[in-house]
């Protein structure tokens, strides 16, 4: 019988990562083939669907950060280890990680945005065979809304990276204060041949971060973003993501900037 | 093959059908206020002397479908309830409509969506010719008034129904009946005349930043009524909804959501990628107008069937709208 695109199939919550207060890691039982950057429609029945993106996976798991802030992301963080999730997906596009490889790479994030580029920066991490120069810059709001403490600590030890707090006024071990854009002059992109750039999270910082570097002299091919829209479907049926010809789900959500730059809502 | 058919025996035509077929037609609502698609027994029942408010894509593309039913903690499908197939007496407009939303949910994103299919698989029309055209049609200028996908087509007059018979599935029914030379006859005017934007890649971003579509801002109430009665508005929500309070059991339902709404990009934390009933209308007017053709190719989403400025309570008309657009964009050409 033809699969039926809407059905959630139940996985087992394996293990819940509290990260901050509003922000818990859940890693759940899959062993189906994903790519980084894409996303899963996860529900609970009787609350909810949304899509939220892959933030890591491993032998016969994935991984999702979710941050609580509605129905279903409330209704997720009221389950246990052991509990049932339902999901469908993967879903969307990819991160260009073969096009990566071998090349520098500038990573920006903000909050949450670090979710969707995790399981490329460790990719790239477990892989210095093919990784050249890696810039991370992690912004978070404080101290209290940090993620992926233990990973960041791993990523120090092969990237130059760099954890501005937005609202911290005093410097804290390990973090910087301000936000993103103060860190990025720092980036080398000048005396760099050939490299990417990735930019994820709110989409000022997504902005900002773009103009910072065409001021530079960057050229947009270089820049890639992941978008978010209001989904309900994630499989080009529902209307809600499009960006006039552009279903977000289908064609996104990673964009390169040629193309990030002419969509509208 | 044409049949003359006298409205008693079409009745009783009707009613063999009956046997197979879930027949509906525009028709009264209960309140006798509205023309929507309702299942009929008598062809009296038809209304033929205007447009009906609603299109016919409710029958086979409800405005509420369960789609998953939740059972302690199993997930069935639904079941599509009527085994029966529908026949729908529709117009050119709406026969032309069903082919926009089978792109939209067999063809988008490369994937069927069987809730829709198992619906759609069953539907056959029968054409309902147009003596001519109402008010605020405009049909021919969008090549949506001549319809090829029918069974059977009907001109109904005040006492017999003349029958064309196209889908041989058809023909015992009709085996013992008056032939006569009839192919049903498709309207070659409209009143209005729709004037179709040049929108393209180069002139998009322009073409929104218009002056223009901030008049709708003050006018536009977002009620989405005008996405509600369009045969080619497809999109939806999908809402969770649990029986009663404690309970086990509930379903995953879709129903109707369009882009006229004010909620309709709103997310989480309250903001929303359109943010006004201006750029609501414009995203409307690029899709029916310009970028659904320019992904699917052959033809515009729109078919003209006028509905929408019926419907209005604003009295709004995208007709209008679309026709300013083009001569903005012309006179800005120039
Ligand atoms: C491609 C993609 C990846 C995402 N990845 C993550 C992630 O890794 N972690 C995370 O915490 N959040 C992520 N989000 C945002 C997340 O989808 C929303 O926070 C979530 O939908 C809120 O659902 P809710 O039911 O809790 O909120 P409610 O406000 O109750 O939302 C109701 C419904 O609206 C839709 N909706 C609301 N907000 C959004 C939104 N921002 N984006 C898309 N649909 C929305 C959903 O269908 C949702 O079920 C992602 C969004 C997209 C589009
Ligand atoms: S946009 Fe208006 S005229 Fe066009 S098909 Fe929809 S309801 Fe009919
Ligand atoms: S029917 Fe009229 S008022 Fe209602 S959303 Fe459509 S254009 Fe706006
Ligand atoms: S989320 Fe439904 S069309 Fe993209």
């Amino acid at each position: 019988m033809e699969k039926n695109i809407m059905q959630p199939v139940p996985c087992r919550v394996d293990k819940i990562i509290r990260e901050t207060e509003a922000e818990f890691t859940f890693r759940i039982l899959y062993s189906g083939e994903t790519k980084n950057g894409q996303f899963f429609q996860l529900s609970i029945p009787k609350v909810g669907e949304a899509p939220i993106s892959i933030s890591g996976k491993g032998e016969g798991y994935v991984e999702f950060t979710i941050r609580k802030v509605g129905k279903l992301t409330e209704g997720v963080f009221g389950l246990r280890e052991g509990n049932q999730i339902y999901m469908r997906g993967p879903y969307g596009n990819s991160w260009p990680v073969e096009l990566f490889e071998n090349k520098d790479l500038i990573v920006v994030t903000s909050g949450t945005g670090m979710a969707p580029v995790r399981t490329t920066l460790k990719h790239f991490a477990d892989h210095p065979e093919i990784r050249r120069e890696v810039y991370l810059v992690g912004g978070f709001k404080d101290r209290h809304s940090t993620l992926f403490d233990e990973d960041r600590k791993y990523f120090d030890t092969c990237f130059h990276t760099v954890y501005p707090l937005s609202r911290e006024k005093e410097k804290l071990p390990g973090y910087e204060c301000g936000r993103v854009t103060l860190f990025l002059e720092q980036i080398p992109v000048e005396s760099m041949t050939d490299y990417n750039i990735v930019i994820t999270g709110a989409p000022a910082v997504i902005e900002t971060t773009a103009k910072h570097f065409f001021e530079r002299g960057v050229r947009p091919e270089r820049i890639w973003v992941s978008l978010e829209r209001k989904m309900s479907c994630a499989v080009g049926k529902c209307g809600h993501c499009k960006m006039n010809g552009t279903y977000v789900c289908l064609e996104g959500p990673v964009f390169n900037y040629t193309v990030a730059c002419q969509l509208f809502d | 093959m044409g049949y003359c058919i006298e409205k008693t025996r079409f009745d009783e035509i009707l009613g063999e059908l009956a046997e197979t077929y879930q027949i509906y037609a525009p028709r009264l609502d209960a309140q006798k206020r509205r023309v929507r698609f309702g299942k009929i027994n008598s062809v009296s029942q038809i209304v033929t002397d205007r447009q009906s408010d609603f299109s016919a894509k409710e029958v086979y593309y409800p405005i509420s479908q369960v789609m998953f039913y939740f059972r302690d903690d199993r997930v069935e499908i639904s079941e599509a309830k009527d085994e029966k197939d529908f026949l729908i007496f529709a117009r050119a407009c709406d026969i032309n409509s069903i082919r926009r939303l089978d792109r939209i949910f067999l063809e988008n994103g490369g994937a069927q969506d069987l809730f829709y299919k198992r619906l759609r698989d069953k539907v056959k029309f029968v054409l309902l010719e147009c003596p001519e055209s109402f008010d605020e049609c405009f049909c021919v200028s969008v090549g949506s008034n001549i319809a090829e996908d029918y069974s059977l087509a009907v001109r109904i007059n005040d006492d017999d129904v003349k029958v064309e018979l196209k889908d041989e599935d058809f023909e015992d029914y009709f085996d013992d009946e008056e032939e006569c030379d009839y192919h049903a006859e498709f309207v070659t005017e409209n009143k209005k005349t729709v004037r179709i934007p040049q929108i393209s890649r180069d002139n998009l971003k322009t073409v929104s930043e218009l002056e223009f579509w901030k008049q709708f801002d003050d006018k536009c109430l977002s009620c989405g009524g005008c996405n509600t009665v369009c045969g080619t508005c497809s999109c939806f929500d999908t809402v969770d909804v649990i029986y009663e309070e404690g309970s086990n059991d509930g379903e995953r339902r879709r129903v109707w959501s369009g882009c006229m709404l004010e909620d309709f990009t709103l997310t989480a934390g309250g903001s929303r990628a359109r943010k006004t009933p201006g750029a609501n209308m414009r995203f409307k007017v690029f899709h029916k107008f310009y970028d659904f053709k320019d992904r699917f190719g052959e033809e515009h989403m729109c078919v003209g069937c006028g509905r929408c400025d019926i419907r209005c309570p604003k009295e709004l008309s995208f007709f209008d709208t679309v026709c300013e657009l083009h001569d903005l964009i012309e006179e800005g050409a120039e």
